[in-house]
């Protein structure tokens, strides 16, 4: 996708910078938790199920499927000449979701059933923000 | 031994602004003000009986100020449209234990002409929103809020004739309503030929933006007989919080913070969903009504679609559903809460331009930011 100036970026706090530099360096990293052997996202150090602090940042799959999402005809800061594009939630193979762009495929509903098996690339969208889309698994 | 909250406490004041839709000449303070001027008349009280004081997106301290009132309770619960739903039921905890003895809440909004106000502090980039979700184009409601609605679709074969048939519903009970800024009755092709926003959202599917505001003065039941309108008791009231954003919902297609709410107001005032007449629930888009039907228990999970494409909500339905036009097409000001519980008062007191006949329970429900919290009360012109 394009960069724009008046995009939006995410700014990294001292809790989620591992995952935004993991995504610079093409891995998705999110977290999980020793006690309870869960993975959980947004980051934060403490485990949201048993607010455990004993967890550990590991890179995963990037692989998972399509949620839900809506097909946006009215682009937001930072999509302009973009829409429609799709702004979808993606849940990992190992279990959490995450908000996503679902890229490289032609946004209508027919392309983009429920259930979905899609898959992580990772866009440079700067020189220090790289942002974590997900494509179909198999591109027709 | 708990405290009996059911029907401890009545809404004895209850208006809304000299105009509403397009008031480019009031400011959002002057909007609250003018609200709570018309409630105190309403009620036939003087200001310097009001010793509490609840809004969002104004400080109480400012609304209070503004007014000359020197309050000993204030509540700012701020959670987003449904807020006023939550003063009610803390105002209700408040009042029957005594800590205070008439509360006014208020609303105030310049939500078109966006003239002065507190304003939407927005998602600084910093925050679990402003990195996880608006960098997707997650931003603004029409590309947030709407993001369950495929889950839904896809679970429970949820149509876009049916989402749409909301809009036309809510518009129907509109057009009988002259304060309504929407007027015209339309059809589900009217809704699904209108701009697309948001797939499967069309402009049609989408509140209005426009300015007003409203206000509600409560006491016990107890002075309430003493006023001068007849008392609308509070039977039951229930709150909920749940997600940050809306990528964090538990169950994408369940509303939770919606059903803990309802589950506890339906618990206090001793009744179901089969007790209640009239129904208010928070639309800033089509299908939140669907997703409020659901949890709060009035239709089996994925019944919602069925509910609506049926009219069982529109005149002449077994269930009124936003009388007044709701926020599709009366008004919505940014916080849709306090225009709900005006609707339920006036059913109540038999004096709403749509009045639904025989009504005597009715049901306001207030969902906030996304699906991330919400309120729920419970009213009766009967104990």
């Amino acid at each position: 996708m394009a960069t724009s100036s008046s995009r939006l970026l995410p700014e990294p706090t001292p809790e989620t910078a591992p995952f935004w530099e993991g995504c610079r360096r093409h891995e998705l990293r999110i977290q999980r938790c020793n006690d309870c052997d869960r993975f959980y996202f947004y980051p934060r150090p403490y485990c949201p199920h048993c607010l455990s602090d004993d967890t550990e940042w590991m890179t995963v799959s990037g692989e998972g499927i399509l949620r839900t999402y809506v097909i946006n005809h009215r682009p937001m800061p930072g999509f302009a000449g973009e829409a429609p594009y799709v702004t979808a939630i993606v849940e990992l193979a190992e279990g959490p979701r995450l908000m996503t762009n679902l890229v490289n495929v032609e946004p209508v509903p027919a392309n983009l059933p429920v259930g979905l098996a899609v898959t992580v690339v990772f866009d440079d969208v700067t020189d220090t923000v790289t942002l974590p889309r997900f494509q179909p698994k198999d591109r027709r | 031994m708990p405290v009996e909250l059911r029907g401890a406490v009545a809404v004895v004041g209850a208006a809304e602004t000299d105009r509403i839709g397009v008031v480019p000449d009031m400011s959002a303070i002057q909007l609250h003000a003018n609200a709570a001027r018309n409630a105190l008349r309403d009620a036939g009280l003087d200001k310097g009986q009001i010793d509490g004081v609840a809004s969002a997106g104004m400080s109480p301290v400012a609304v209070a100020d503004y007014l000359g009132i020197e309050p000993s309770y204030v509540d700012g619960t701020s959670i987003g449209g449904g807020s006023f739903m939550l003063h009610v039921a803390h105002a209700v905890a408040a009042l029957t234990v005594g800590y205070c003895n008439y509360v006014l809440i208020t609303h105030g909004e310049s939500g078109r002409s966006r003239l002065g106000g507190e304003g939407w502090a927005g998602l600084p980039p910093t925050s679990a929103e402003g990195q996880f979700e608006v960098p997707y184009g997650a931003l603004g409601a029409a590309s947030t809020f709407t993001v369950p609605i495929v889950g839904h679709m896809a679970k429970y074969g949820t149509t876009e004739e049916q989402i749409a048939s909301v809009a036309v519903a809510t518009r129907a009970w509109a057009a009988r309503n002259s304060r309504a800024m929407k007027r015209a009755p339309i059809t589900v092709e009217d809704v699904l030929t209108s701009r697309l926003v948001a797939w499967p959202i069309h402009l049609l599917e989408c509140c209005l933006v426009t300015d007003g505001g409203g206000a509600l003065i409560l006491t016990t039941a107890e002075r309430a007989r003493d006023l001068s309108r007849p008392p609308v008791y509070i039977l039951g009231t229930g709150e909920g919080v749940e997600n940050v954003g809306i990528s964090t919902m538990r169950d994408l297609t369940d509303a939770r913070a919606s059903r803990r709410s309802g589950e506890r107001a339906f618990r206090l005032a001793g009744l179901g969903p089969a007790d209640v007449d009239h129904l208010m629930l928070y639309d800033a888009f089509a299908h939140t009504p669907m997703f409020a039907l659901e949890a709060l228990g009035f239709v089996k999970p994925g019944e919602s679609g069925p509910f609506f494409a049926e009219g069982r909500s529109a005149p002449g339905g077994d269930l009124p559903v936003n009388t007044n036009g709701g926020g599709l097409s009366y008004t919505h000001t940014g916080r849709l809460g306090m225009f709900a519980m005006q609707e339920s008062v006036r059913q109540l007191r038999g004096e709403a331009e749509a009045q639904v006949p025989g009504i005597r329970t009715s049901l306001a429900h207030g969902i906030a930011h996304f699906f991330s919290a919400a309120g729920t009360v419970i009213m009766s012109n009967q104990l």
